[in-house]
Protein backbone atom coordinates (compact mmCIF):
# COMPACT_ATOMS: atom_id res chain seq x y z
CA UNK A 1 0.00 0.00 0.00
CA UNK A 2 1.56 3.00 1.35
CA UNK A 3 5.41 1.50 0.84
CA UNK A 4 5.91 -0.88 -1.72
CA UNK A 5 9.66 -0.83 -0.49
CA UNK A 6 8.88 -2.20 2.49
CA UNK A 7 10.20 -5.55 3.89
CA UNK A 8 6.63 -6.91 4.54
CA UNK A 9 3.70 -7.08 2.31
CA UNK A 10 1.56 -6.29 4.76
CA UNK A 11 1.56 -2.77 6.38
CA UNK A 12 -0.38 -4.11 9.32
CA UNK A 13 1.99 -6.39 10.42
CA UNK A 14 4.46 -3.70 10.76
CA UNK A 15 1.97 -1.74 12.98
CA UNK A 16 2.72 -4.16 15.64
CA UNK A 17 6.13 -2.75 15.96
CA UNK A 18 5.80 -0.96 18.61
CA UNK A 19 3.81 -3.33 20.96
CA UNK A 20 6.28 -6.11 19.98
CA UNK A 21 9.26 -3.93 21.47
CA UNK A 22 7.45 -2.89 24.24
CA UNK A 23 7.32 -7.16 24.74
CA UNK A 24 10.70 -7.61 23.90
CA UNK A 25 11.58 -4.88 26.36
CA UNK A 26 9.78 -6.21 28.98
CA UNK A 27 11.10 -9.38 28.89
CA UNK A 28 14.86 -8.84 28.44
CA UNK A 29 15.12 -5.78 30.34
CA UNK A 30 16.27 -3.28 27.17
CA UNK A 31 16.55 -4.06 23.82
CA UNK A 32 19.51 -5.73 23.72
CA UNK A 33 20.73 -7.21 19.83
CA UNK A 34 18.56 -10.57 20.73
CA UNK A 35 15.50 -8.40 21.41
CA UNK A 36 15.94 -7.01 18.30
CA UNK A 37 16.92 -10.11 16.13
CA UNK A 38 13.32 -12.01 17.63
CA UNK A 39 11.52 -8.74 16.81
CA UNK A 40 12.82 -8.35 13.45
CA UNK A 41 12.31 -12.14 12.90
CA UNK A 42 8.64 -12.70 14.32
CA UNK A 43 7.34 -9.20 12.17
CA UNK A 44 9.61 -10.35 8.81
CA UNK A 45 11.60 -6.82 8.93
CA UNK A 46 15.37 -6.40 8.99
CA UNK A 47 17.44 -5.49 12.07
CA UNK A 48 18.21 -2.57 10.82
CA UNK A 49 14.43 -1.44 10.16
CA UNK A 50 13.47 -1.86 14.11
CA UNK A 51 16.87 0.11 15.55
CA UNK A 52 15.95 2.48 13.42
CA UNK A 53 12.66 2.58 14.77
CA UNK A 54 13.60 1.67 18.36
CA UNK A 55 16.00 4.56 18.22
CA UNK A 56 13.41 7.28 17.40
CA UNK A 57 11.76 7.03 21.01
CA UNK A 58 12.78 7.81 23.86
CA UNK A 59 11.12 4.99 25.84
CA UNK A 60 12.89 2.45 24.12
CA UNK A 61 16.24 1.53 25.98
CA UNK A 62 19.17 0.24 23.65
CA UNK A 63 21.50 0.19 26.50
CA UNK A 64 21.06 -1.84 29.71
CA UNK A 65 18.89 -0.01 32.46
CA UNK A 66 18.62 -0.26 36.31
CA UNK A 67 15.40 -2.09 37.96
CA UNK A 68 14.77 1.31 38.73
CA UNK A 69 14.61 3.88 36.07
CA UNK A 70 14.13 7.44 37.80
CA UNK A 71 12.49 10.08 35.91
CA UNK A 72 13.20 13.78 36.77
CA UNK A 73 10.45 16.23 35.05
CA UNK A 74 12.74 19.00 33.52
CA UNK A 75 9.51 21.35 32.54
CA UNK A 76 9.36 24.38 33.27
CA UNK A 77 6.26 24.17 35.61
CA UNK A 78 8.38 22.12 37.27
CA UNK A 79 11.57 24.21 37.58
CA UNK A 80 9.27 27.20 38.26
CA UNK A 81 8.44 25.58 41.86
CA UNK A 82 11.97 24.02 42.80
CA UNK A 83 12.08 21.02 40.80
CA UNK A 84 13.98 20.00 37.66
CA UNK A 85 18.10 20.28 37.98
CA UNK A 86 17.54 21.27 41.97
CA UNK A 87 15.77 18.49 42.65
CA UNK A 88 18.02 16.26 39.83
CA UNK A 89 21.29 17.52 42.03
CA UNK A 90 19.68 16.36 45.17
CA UNK A 91 19.03 12.83 43.53
CA UNK A 92 22.84 12.53 41.90
CA UNK A 93 24.23 13.55 45.01
CA UNK A 94 21.98 10.68 47.21
CA UNK A 95 22.78 7.58 44.68
CA UNK A 96 26.26 8.95 43.23
CA UNK A 97 25.31 8.87 39.75
CA UNK A 98 25.02 11.17 37.08
CA UNK A 99 21.57 11.48 34.94
CA UNK A 100 22.47 8.95 32.48
CA UNK A 101 24.35 6.43 34.45
CA UNK A 102 23.11 3.20 36.40
CA UNK A 103 24.27 2.79 39.95
CA UNK A 104 27.18 -0.11 39.94
CA UNK A 105 24.96 -2.31 41.57
CA UNK A 106 22.28 -2.12 38.82
CA UNK A 107 19.36 -0.87 41.04
CA UNK A 108 19.17 2.83 39.84
CA UNK A 109 19.01 4.43 36.62
CA UNK A 110 18.64 8.53 37.00
CA UNK A 111 16.95 9.68 33.82
CA UNK A 112 15.79 13.38 32.42
CA UNK A 113 12.68 13.25 31.46
CA UNK A 114 10.22 16.32 29.53
CA UNK A 115 6.66 17.64 30.95
CA UNK A 116 5.08 14.50 32.41
CA UNK A 117 1.67 16.15 31.87
CA UNK A 118 1.55 16.39 35.42
CA UNK A 119 2.21 20.07 36.10
CA UNK A 120 -0.48 20.13 38.81
CA UNK A 121 1.38 17.97 40.71
CA UNK A 122 5.06 19.67 40.42
CA UNK A 123 7.83 19.11 41.12
CA UNK A 124 6.91 15.64 39.39
CA UNK A 125 9.44 12.45 38.97
CA UNK A 126 8.50 8.79 37.88
CA UNK A 127 9.99 5.66 38.79
CA UNK A 128 9.32 3.46 36.07
CA UNK A 129 6.04 3.47 35.57
CA UNK A 130 4.98 5.13 38.23
CA UNK A 131 3.83 8.50 39.06
CA UNK A 132 5.21 10.74 42.33
CA UNK A 133 3.89 14.27 42.59
CA UNK A 134 4.83 17.41 44.62
CA UNK A 135 8.44 15.75 45.75
CA UNK A 136 10.41 17.46 48.86
CA UNK A 137 13.49 16.24 49.99
CA UNK A 138 11.71 14.72 52.37
CA UNK A 139 9.76 12.95 50.26
CA UNK A 140 12.32 11.84 47.91
CA UNK A 141 14.60 10.36 50.68
CA UNK A 142 11.55 8.15 51.52
CA UNK A 143 10.91 6.99 48.16
CA UNK A 144 14.68 6.00 47.72
CA UNK A 145 14.56 4.39 51.31
CA UNK A 146 11.83 2.27 50.06
CA UNK A 147 13.16 1.28 46.88
CA UNK A 148 16.44 0.35 48.54
CA UNK A 149 15.12 -2.19 50.55
CA UNK A 150 12.58 -4.00 48.28
CA UNK B 1 -22.11 29.99 37.83
CA UNK B 2 -20.98 28.00 34.72
CA UNK B 3 -21.77 24.23 35.13
CA UNK B 4 -19.29 21.78 34.02
CA UNK B 5 -20.31 19.64 31.55
CA UNK B 6 -16.70 17.72 30.91
CA UNK B 7 -15.52 17.19 34.25
CA UNK B 8 -19.16 16.49 35.87
CA UNK B 9 -17.60 12.78 36.76
CA UNK B 10 -14.35 13.31 37.26
CA UNK B 11 -14.66 13.76 40.85
CA UNK B 12 -17.03 10.72 42.00
CA UNK B 13 -15.96 8.17 43.47
CA UNK B 14 -14.59 5.27 41.01
CA UNK B 15 -15.80 7.92 37.99
CA UNK B 16 -13.80 6.03 35.52
CA UNK B 17 -15.49 2.72 35.93
CA UNK B 18 -18.56 2.09 33.75
CA UNK B 19 -21.20 1.37 36.36
CA UNK B 20 -20.61 5.13 37.33
CA UNK B 21 -20.96 6.20 33.84
CA UNK B 22 -24.19 4.19 33.03
CA UNK B 23 -25.39 5.67 36.79
CA UNK B 24 -24.83 9.29 35.57
CA UNK B 25 -26.74 9.39 31.77
CA UNK B 26 -23.63 7.62 30.21
CA UNK B 27 -24.22 6.25 26.87
CA UNK B 28 -27.63 8.00 26.28
CA UNK B 29 -26.15 10.36 23.72
CA UNK B 30 -25.04 7.27 21.27
CA UNK B 31 -28.57 6.04 21.32
CA UNK B 32 -29.91 8.89 20.33
CA UNK B 33 -27.03 9.46 18.01
CA UNK B 34 -27.75 6.32 16.41
CA UNK B 35 -31.16 7.68 15.67
CA UNK B 36 -30.29 9.79 13.63
CA UNK B 37 -28.38 10.18 10.10
CA UNK B 38 -24.68 10.60 10.08
CA UNK B 39 -25.36 13.59 7.80
CA UNK B 40 -27.98 15.23 10.51
CA UNK B 41 -25.43 14.34 12.99
CA UNK B 42 -22.03 16.27 11.12
CA UNK B 43 -24.29 19.10 10.46
CA UNK B 44 -25.47 19.26 14.74
CA UNK B 45 -21.43 19.39 14.94
CA UNK B 46 -20.98 22.05 12.52
CA UNK B 47 -23.78 23.98 14.00
CA UNK B 48 -22.17 24.15 17.38
CA UNK B 49 -19.15 25.71 16.45
CA UNK B 50 -16.90 23.07 18.41
CA UNK B 51 -13.12 23.92 17.12
CA UNK B 52 -10.68 21.28 17.73
CA UNK B 53 -8.74 21.13 21.35
CA UNK B 54 -5.50 19.57 19.98
CA UNK B 55 -3.99 22.70 19.49
CA UNK B 56 -5.00 24.12 15.82
CA UNK B 57 -8.44 25.00 16.77
CA UNK B 58 -9.83 23.33 13.30
CA UNK B 59 -13.64 23.53 12.86
CA UNK B 60 -14.66 20.04 13.80
CA UNK B 61 -17.79 19.50 11.54
CA UNK B 62 -16.03 20.97 8.83
CA UNK B 63 -13.31 18.22 9.41
CA UNK B 64 -16.00 15.62 9.57
CA UNK B 65 -17.44 16.87 6.43
CA UNK B 66 -14.14 16.53 4.55
CA UNK B 67 -14.10 12.62 5.28
CA UNK B 68 -15.25 10.58 2.13
CA UNK B 69 -19.02 9.65 1.93
CA UNK B 70 -20.11 6.15 1.10
CA UNK B 71 -19.72 2.73 2.86
CA UNK B 72 -17.49 1.14 -0.36
CA UNK B 73 -13.87 2.64 1.40
CA UNK B 74 -12.89 1.86 4.64
CA UNK B 75 -12.53 4.91 7.01
CA UNK B 76 -11.04 5.09 10.55
CA UNK B 77 -11.47 7.19 13.54
CA UNK B 78 -7.47 8.25 15.34
CA UNK B 79 -8.17 9.94 18.84
CA UNK B 80 -5.17 11.21 19.96
CA UNK B 81 -3.83 11.02 23.94
CA UNK B 82 -0.40 11.95 22.94
CA UNK B 83 -0.54 14.78 25.18
CA UNK B 84 3.29 16.20 25.66
CA UNK B 85 2.45 20.28 25.53
CA UNK B 86 4.58 21.18 28.70
CA UNK B 87 2.24 22.77 30.88
CA UNK B 88 -0.71 20.73 29.52
CA UNK B 89 -2.41 17.87 31.66
CA UNK B 90 -5.86 17.87 30.86
CA UNK B 91 -6.11 14.60 28.48
CA UNK B 92 -4.34 12.54 31.04
CA UNK B 93 -7.08 13.78 33.73
CA UNK B 94 -9.93 12.83 30.79
CA UNK B 95 -8.71 8.92 29.99
CA UNK B 96 -7.75 8.73 33.74
CA UNK B 97 -10.51 10.01 35.12
CA UNK B 98 -13.80 9.21 32.39
CA UNK B 99 -12.46 7.38 29.65
CA UNK B 100 -15.90 6.18 28.98
CA UNK B 101 -17.46 9.92 27.72
CA UNK B 102 -14.36 10.12 24.89
CA UNK B 103 -15.18 6.36 24.22
CA UNK B 104 -18.86 7.31 23.59
CA UNK B 105 -17.35 10.83 21.67
CA UNK B 106 -15.97 8.42 19.24
CA UNK B 107 -18.73 6.15 18.59
CA UNK B 108 -20.86 9.31 17.54
CA UNK B 109 -18.01 10.60 15.40
CA UNK B 110 -17.25 6.83 13.85
CA UNK B 111 -20.87 6.37 12.85
CA UNK B 112 -21.15 9.73 11.72
CA UNK B 113 -18.31 9.77 8.93
CA UNK B 114 -18.60 5.64 8.61
CA UNK B 115 -15.58 4.55 10.32
CA UNK B 116 -15.52 1.40 11.13
CA UNK B 117 -12.31 1.15 13.28
CA UNK B 118 -10.84 3.57 16.17
CA UNK B 119 -6.99 3.65 17.00
CA UNK B 120 -5.82 4.97 20.21
CA UNK B 121 -3.09 6.62 20.39
CA UNK B 122 -1.99 7.37 23.95
CA UNK B 123 1.54 8.87 25.14
CA UNK B 124 3.94 6.19 26.16
CA UNK B 125 4.58 7.67 29.67
CA UNK B 126 1.12 7.29 30.92
CA UNK B 127 0.45 4.19 32.35
CA UNK B 128 -2.22 4.41 34.01
CA UNK B 129 -3.93 6.07 30.94
CA UNK B 130 -3.35 2.97 28.95
CA UNK B 131 -4.82 0.71 31.99
CA UNK B 132 -8.13 2.75 31.87
CA UNK B 133 -8.35 2.76 28.14
CA UNK B 134 -8.37 -1.04 28.21
CA UNK B 135 -10.21 -1.24 30.72
CA UNK B 136 -12.59 1.01 29.64
CA UNK B 137 -12.90 -0.26 25.91
CA UNK B 138 -13.07 -4.09 27.23
CA UNK B 139 -15.94 -3.00 29.36
CA UNK B 140 -17.92 -0.71 26.41
CA UNK B 141 -17.30 -4.15 23.87
CA UNK B 142 -19.01 -6.34 27.12
CA UNK B 143 -21.91 -3.99 27.49
CA UNK B 144 -22.51 -3.96 23.39
CA UNK B 145 -21.31 -0.04 22.63
CA UNK B 146 -18.64 -1.27 20.97
CA UNK B 147 -18.20 -4.14 18.33
CA UNK B 148 -21.39 -5.59 15.97
CA UNK B 149 -24.39 -4.34 15.18
CA UNK B 150 -24.25 -1.96 18.11
CA UNK B 151 -27.27 -1.61 19.80
CA UNK B 152 -29.24 -3.37 17.33
CA UNK B 153 -28.63 -0.52 14.80
CA UNK B 154 -26.41 -2.38 12.46
CA UNK B 155 -23.95 -0.38 12.58
CA UNK B 156 -20.41 -2.32 13.86
CA UNK B 157 -16.99 -0.32 15.73
CA UNK B 158 -13.83 -1.82 16.64
CA UNK B 159 -11.37 0.16 19.20
CA UNK B 160 -8.06 -0.50 20.24
CA UNK B 161 -5.29 0.96 22.17
CA UNK B 162 -1.57 1.96 20.77
CA UNK B 163 0.55 2.78 23.29
CA UNK B 164 3.13 5.83 21.88
CA UNK B 165 7.11 5.51 23.30
CA UNK B 166 8.21 9.18 24.47
CA UNK B 167 8.37 11.13 21.08
CA UNK B 168 6.46 14.78 21.56
CA UNK B 169 6.27 15.04 17.66
CA UNK B 170 3.97 11.64 17.52
CA UNK B 171 1.24 13.84 18.79
CA UNK B 172 1.21 16.05 15.49
CA UNK B 173 -1.38 14.19 13.56
CA UNK B 174 0.26 12.55 10.45
CA UNK B 175 3.57 11.76 12.78
CA UNK B 176 1.25 9.95 15.04
CA UNK B 177 -0.34 8.11 12.01
CA UNK B 178 3.30 7.31 11.57
CA UNK B 179 3.85 6.06 14.63
CA UNK B 180 0.52 3.75 14.49
CA UNK B 181 2.21 2.09 11.20
CA UNK B 182 4.86 1.11 13.36
CA UNK B 183 7.60 4.08 12.00
CA UNK B 184 10.17 6.37 13.04
CA UNK B 185 7.29 9.74 13.91
CA UNK B 186 8.65 11.78 11.15
CA UNK B 187 5.28 14.05 9.69
CA UNK B 188 4.23 13.18 6.87
CA UNK B 189 3.83 16.46 4.28
CA UNK B 190 0.23 17.77 3.79
CA UNK B 191 -1.61 17.69 1.88
CA UNK B 192 -2.86 15.08 1.27
CA UNK B 193 -4.92 15.90 4.76
CA UNK B 194 -5.69 12.48 7.22
CA UNK B 195 -9.14 12.91 5.98
CA UNK B 196 -8.21 11.90 2.41
CA UNK B 197 -5.39 9.36 2.90
CA UNK B 198 -4.78 8.61 6.66
CA UNK B 199 -3.86 5.87 8.07
CA UNK B 200 -2.92 3.20 5.88
CA UNK B 201 -3.36 5.67 3.32
CA UNK B 202 -7.39 5.16 4.13
CA UNK B 203 -9.64 8.34 5.27
CA UNK B 204 -9.16 9.03 8.73
CA UNK B 205 -10.60 11.29 11.22
CA UNK B 206 -8.02 12.55 13.79
CA UNK B 207 -9.54 14.12 17.00
CA UNK B 208 -7.93 15.28 20.30
CA UNK B 209 -10.08 13.86 23.03
CA UNK B 210 -10.97 16.83 24.71
CA UNK B 211 -12.83 17.53 21.16
CA UNK B 212 -14.29 13.93 21.19
CA UNK B 213 -15.37 14.39 24.67
CA UNK B 214 -17.56 16.77 23.95
CA UNK B 215 -19.51 15.12 21.04
CA UNK B 216 -21.97 13.43 23.54
CA UNK B 217 -23.24 16.61 25.07
CA UNK B 218 -23.73 18.42 21.53
CA UNK B 219 -25.83 15.36 20.74
CA UNK B 220 -27.80 15.04 24.16
CA UNK B 221 -28.39 18.78 24.17
CA UNK B 222 -28.40 19.92 21.01
CA UNK B 223 -25.78 22.46 18.94
CA UNK B 224 -28.11 25.48 20.47
CA UNK B 225 -26.88 24.62 23.63
CA UNK B 226 -23.60 24.39 22.99
CA UNK B 227 -22.80 27.80 20.79
CA UNK B 228 -24.82 29.31 23.23
CA UNK B 229 -21.73 29.20 25.27
CA UNK B 230 -18.63 31.04 24.66
CA UNK B 231 -17.35 33.90 22.61
CA UNK B 232 -18.47 35.15 18.86
CA UNK B 233 -15.73 32.37 17.82
CA UNK B 234 -14.80 30.59 20.46
CA UNK B 235 -17.86 27.85 21.63
CA UNK B 236 -18.67 25.78 24.32
CA UNK B 237 -16.61 24.37 27.36
CA UNK B 238 -12.71 24.34 28.02
CA UNK B 239 -10.75 22.74 30.39
CA UNK B 240 -7.95 25.03 31.36
CA UNK B 241 -4.93 23.38 32.79
CA UNK B 242 -3.11 26.00 35.47
CA UNK B 243 0.58 25.46 36.67
CA UNK B 244 3.49 27.29 37.68
CA UNK B 245 3.39 30.08 40.29
CA UNK B 246 -0.60 29.83 41.48
CA UNK B 247 -1.70 28.75 45.12
CA UNK B 248 -4.40 26.17 42.90
CA UNK B 249 -2.36 24.31 40.23
CA UNK B 250 -5.05 21.93 38.17
CA UNK B 251 -7.87 21.79 35.47
CA UNK B 252 -10.62 24.01 35.25
CA UNK B 253 -13.09 23.87 33.38
CA UNK B 254 -14.62 27.05 32.37
CA UNK B 255 -16.38 28.83 29.49
CA UNK B 256 -14.12 29.93 26.43
CA UNK B 257 -13.99 33.55 27.00
CA UNK B 258 -13.54 33.50 30.67
CA UNK B 259 -10.17 35.90 31.14
CA UNK B 260 -7.12 34.45 32.01
CA UNK B 261 -7.75 36.92 35.34
CA UNK B 262 -10.27 35.37 36.07
CA UNK B 263 -8.81 31.89 35.40
CA UNK B 264 -5.60 32.95 37.72
CA UNK B 265 -6.94 34.90 40.43
CA UNK B 266 -10.52 33.40 41.33
CA UNK B 267 -9.94 29.71 40.53
CA UNK B 268 -6.39 29.11 40.78
CA UNK B 269 -6.22 31.01 43.95
CA UNK B 270 -4.15 33.64 43.19
CA UNK B 271 -0.08 33.82 42.68
CA UNK B 272 1.95 31.91 45.94
CA UNK B 273 3.21 33.81 48.33
CA UNK B 274 0.91 37.17 47.49
CA UNK B 275 3.88 37.72 44.81
CA UNK B 276 3.44 39.92 41.78
CA UNK B 277 2.49 38.45 38.41
CA UNK B 278 5.24 39.24 35.30
CA UNK B 279 4.15 36.49 32.53
CA UNK B 280 1.77 34.17 31.41
CA UNK B 281 1.67 31.39 28.99
CA UNK B 282 -1.60 31.59 28.30
CA UNK B 283 -2.13 28.06 25.90
CA UNK B 284 0.57 25.44 26.22
CA UNK B 285 4.70 26.15 25.79
CA UNK B 286 4.38 26.68 22.17
CA UNK B 287 2.29 29.76 22.49
CA UNK B 288 3.38 33.39 22.48
CA UNK B 289 3.73 34.28 26.30
CA UNK B 290 1.85 37.54 27.76
CA UNK B 291 2.60 40.32 30.02
CA UNK B 292 0.86 40.64 33.53
CA UNK B 293 -0.39 44.15 31.55
CA UNK B 294 -2.45 41.40 28.98
CA UNK B 295 -4.46 39.29 31.53
CA UNK B 296 -7.72 40.99 31.11
CA UNK B 297 -7.69 38.80 27.73
CA UNK B 298 -10.85 36.51 26.97
CA UNK B 299 -9.61 33.37 26.54
CA UNK B 300 -10.88 32.74 23.39
CA UNK B 301 -9.14 31.72 19.78
CA UNK B 302 -10.26 35.42 18.37
CA UNK B 303 -9.39 37.17 21.56
CA UNK B 304 -5.78 35.44 22.17
CA UNK B 305 -4.76 35.70 18.46
CA UNK B 306 -5.20 39.85 18.81
CA UNK B 307 -3.18 39.45 22.05
CA UNK B 308 -0.02 38.33 19.97
CA UNK B 309 -0.83 34.76 20.54
CA UNK B 310 -3.30 31.60 20.87
CA UNK B 311 -5.23 29.77 22.72
CA UNK B 312 -3.22 26.29 21.66
CA UNK B 313 -4.37 23.82 24.20
CA UNK B 314 -5.48 26.28 27.02
CA UNK B 315 -2.39 25.35 29.04
CA UNK B 316 -1.93 28.37 31.30
CA UNK B 317 1.57 28.63 32.89
CA UNK B 318 1.62 31.63 35.31
CA UNK B 319 5.32 33.33 35.84
CA UNK B 320 5.71 35.32 38.76
CA UNK B 321 8.21 38.10 39.52
CA UNK B 322 10.96 35.83 40.77
CA UNK B 323 11.03 34.35 36.98
CA UNK B 324 13.63 34.65 34.91
CA UNK B 325 12.37 35.30 30.97
CA UNK B 326 15.35 34.07 29.65
CA UNK B 327 15.81 30.89 31.79
CA UNK B 328 12.26 30.44 30.42
CA UNK B 329 12.95 30.99 27.05
CA UNK B 330 16.16 29.42 26.94
CA UNK B 331 14.41 25.83 28.71
CA UNK B 332 11.56 25.82 26.56
CA UNK B 333 14.03 26.37 23.78
CA UNK B 334 15.44 23.11 24.92
CA UNK B 335 12.98 21.35 24.94
CA UNK B 336 11.92 22.01 21.57
CA UNK B 337 15.22 21.44 20.01
CA UNK B 338 15.33 18.07 21.37
CA UNK B 339 11.99 17.04 19.89
CA UNK B 340 12.20 17.81 16.48
CA UNK B 341 12.21 15.24 14.43
CA UNK B 342 15.13 16.14 12.60
CA UNK B 343 13.49 15.64 8.97
CA UNK B 344 14.12 19.22 8.02
CA UNK B 345 17.26 21.43 8.90
CA UNK B 346 15.53 24.57 9.59
CA UNK B 347 14.43 22.87 12.52
CA UNK B 348 16.67 20.42 13.37
CA UNK B 349 19.75 23.15 13.52
CA UNK B 350 18.01 26.37 13.63
CA UNK B 351 16.07 25.25 16.94
CA UNK B 352 19.56 23.60 18.28
CA UNK B 353 21.31 27.25 17.37
CA UNK B 354 18.67 29.15 18.68
CA UNK B 355 18.57 27.16 21.73
CA UNK B 356 22.66 27.40 22.02
CA UNK B 357 22.34 31.66 21.37
CA UNK B 358 19.43 31.77 24.51
CA UNK B 359 21.72 29.31 26.45
CA UNK B 360 24.74 31.67 25.86
CA UNK B 361 22.73 34.68 27.25
CA UNK B 362 21.60 33.45 30.13
CA UNK B 363 24.91 32.01 31.61
CA UNK B 364 26.43 35.70 30.84
CA UNK B 365 28.85 34.51 28.07
CA UNK B 366 25.86 36.11 25.76
CA UNK B 367 26.87 39.44 23.23
CA UNK B 368 24.72 42.36 22.48
CA UNK B 369 24.82 40.71 19.12
CA UNK B 370 23.27 37.61 20.52
CA UNK B 371 19.76 39.19 20.92
CA UNK B 372 19.51 39.94 17.72
CA UNK B 373 20.94 36.89 16.19
CA UNK B 374 18.09 34.87 18.45
CA UNK B 375 15.07 36.93 16.78
CA UNK B 376 16.71 36.14 13.36
CA UNK B 377 17.07 32.64 13.49
CA UNK B 378 13.58 32.58 14.78
CA UNK B 379 12.62 34.84 11.52
CA UNK B 380 14.87 31.99 9.23
CA UNK B 381 12.69 28.93 11.05
CA UNK B 382 9.11 30.13 11.24
CA UNK B 383 6.70 29.27 7.94
CA UNK B 384 9.61 27.40 5.91
CA UNK B 385 9.25 23.83 7.51
CA UNK B 386 8.05 20.72 6.95
CA UNK B 387 5.07 20.60 10.20
CA UNK B 388 4.01 23.14 11.88
CA UNK B 389 6.69 22.29 15.13
CA UNK B 390 8.91 25.42 13.27
CA UNK B 391 6.68 27.45 13.72
CA UNK B 392 5.62 26.66 17.73
CA UNK B 393 9.27 26.66 18.75
CA UNK B 394 10.10 29.86 17.88
CA UNK B 395 7.21 31.34 20.23
CA UNK B 396 9.19 31.18 23.52
CA UNK B 397 12.31 32.88 22.43
CA UNK B 398 10.73 35.59 20.56
CA UNK B 399 7.68 36.89 22.55
CA UNK B 400 10.63 36.61 25.53
CA UNK B 401 12.50 39.21 23.82
CA UNK B 402 9.62 41.00 22.24
CA UNK B 403 7.89 41.44 26.11
CA UNK B 404 11.47 41.42 28.18
CA UNK B 405 14.49 42.57 25.97
CA UNK B 406 15.89 44.62 29.18
CA UNK B 407 16.00 41.44 30.79
CA UNK B 408 18.16 40.06 28.04
CA UNK B 409 20.44 42.87 27.69
CA UNK B 410 20.96 42.77 31.56
CA UNK B 411 22.15 39.16 31.41
CA UNK B 412 24.41 40.38 28.98
CA UNK B 413 25.88 43.13 30.68
CA UNK B 414 26.19 42.15 33.81
CA UNK B 415 27.11 38.41 33.23
CA UNK B 416 23.93 37.34 35.55
CA UNK B 417 20.54 37.54 35.94
CA UNK B 418 18.49 40.12 37.36
CA UNK B 419 15.77 37.87 39.13
CA UNK B 420 17.49 33.85 39.41
CA UNK B 421 18.65 34.84 42.79
CA UNK B 422 15.62 34.75 44.45
CA UNK B 423 14.63 31.59 43.51
CA UNK B 424 12.96 28.94 45.19
CA UNK B 425 15.51 26.59 46.36
CA UNK B 426 13.86 23.21 48.31
CA UNK B 427 16.84 20.77 47.92
CA UNK B 428 20.06 21.13 50.14
C1 LIG C 1 4.30 19.48 17.14
C2 LIG C 1 2.85 19.18 17.36
C3 LIG C 1 2.45 18.46 18.46
C4 LIG C 1 1.11 18.16 18.68
N1 LIG C 1 0.75 17.45 19.78
C5 LIG C 1 -0.56 17.14 19.98
C6 LIG C 1 -0.95 16.35 21.11
O1 LIG C 1 -0.13 15.93 21.92
N2 LIG C 1 -2.28 16.07 21.26
C7 LIG C 1 -3.22 16.50 20.37
O2 LIG C 1 -4.40 16.20 20.54
N3 LIG C 1 -2.87 17.24 19.30
C8 LIG C 1 -1.56 17.56 19.08
N4 LIG C 1 -1.22 18.29 17.97
C9 LIG C 1 -2.29 18.69 17.03
C10 LIG C 1 -2.59 17.57 16.04
O3 LIG C 1 -1.70 17.67 14.95
C11 LIG C 1 -4.01 17.69 15.50
O4 LIG C 1 -4.24 18.99 15.07
C12 LIG C 1 -5.08 17.32 16.49
O5 LIG C 1 -4.84 16.08 17.08
C13 LIG C 1 -6.42 17.29 15.80
O6 LIG C 1 -7.45 17.11 16.73
P1 LIG C 1 -8.47 18.27 17.11
O7 LIG C 1 -9.01 18.81 15.81
O8 LIG C 1 -9.50 17.58 17.91
O9 LIG C 1 -7.71 19.28 17.87
C14 LIG C 1 0.14 18.61 17.75
C15 LIG C 1 0.55 19.34 16.64
C16 LIG C 1 1.88 19.64 16.44
C17 LIG C 1 2.27 20.43 15.24
S1 LIG D 1 9.49 21.02 11.45
FE1 LIG D 1 10.76 19.87 12.91
S2 LIG D 1 9.40 18.34 13.76
FE2 LIG D 1 8.42 19.10 11.86
S3 LIG D 1 9.15 17.72 10.27
FE3 LIG D 1 10.63 19.40 10.32
S4 LIG D 1 12.24 18.64 11.74
FE4 LIG D 1 10.45 17.35 12.04
S1 LIG E 1 6.64 20.43 33.75
FE1 LIG E 1 6.97 18.71 35.01
S2 LIG E 1 5.12 17.63 34.75
FE2 LIG E 1 4.82 19.32 33.41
Amino acid sequence: MRNPQSAIENPKSRAMLLAALYIAQEQYGWLNPEAIRRVADRLNLTEGQVRSTASFYTLFKLEPQGRYRIQVCEGLSCYLVGGAEPMMDFISKKLKIKPGETTPDGKFTLEVVECLAACDLAPALKVNDELYGQMTAEKIDALLEELRNV
Amino acid sequence: MFEPILTRNIHRPNSEKIATYLAHGGYAAVKLALTKTPDELIEMVKRSGLRGRGGAGFPAGVKWGYMPKGAGIQKFVAVNTDEGEPGTFKDREIVERDPHQVIEGVIIAAYAVGASRAYVYIRGEFFLGVKRWIKAIADAYEYGFLGRNILGSGFDLDMSVHRGAGAYICGEETAMLESLEGKRGNPRLKPPYPAQAGLFGLPTLVHNIETLACIPHIVERGPEWFASIGTAESKGPKIFSVSGHVNRPGNYELPLGVTLREIIYEHAGGIRGGRELKAVIPGGASTPMLTASQIDVPMAYETLKAAGSELGTGAIVVLDVTTCMVETARRLTKFFAHESCGRCTPCRIGSQRLYETLDRIESGKGTMDDIDRAVELARGIDGITFCPMGAMLVNPARSAIQHFRPEFEYHILNKHCLVCKSKERNYG
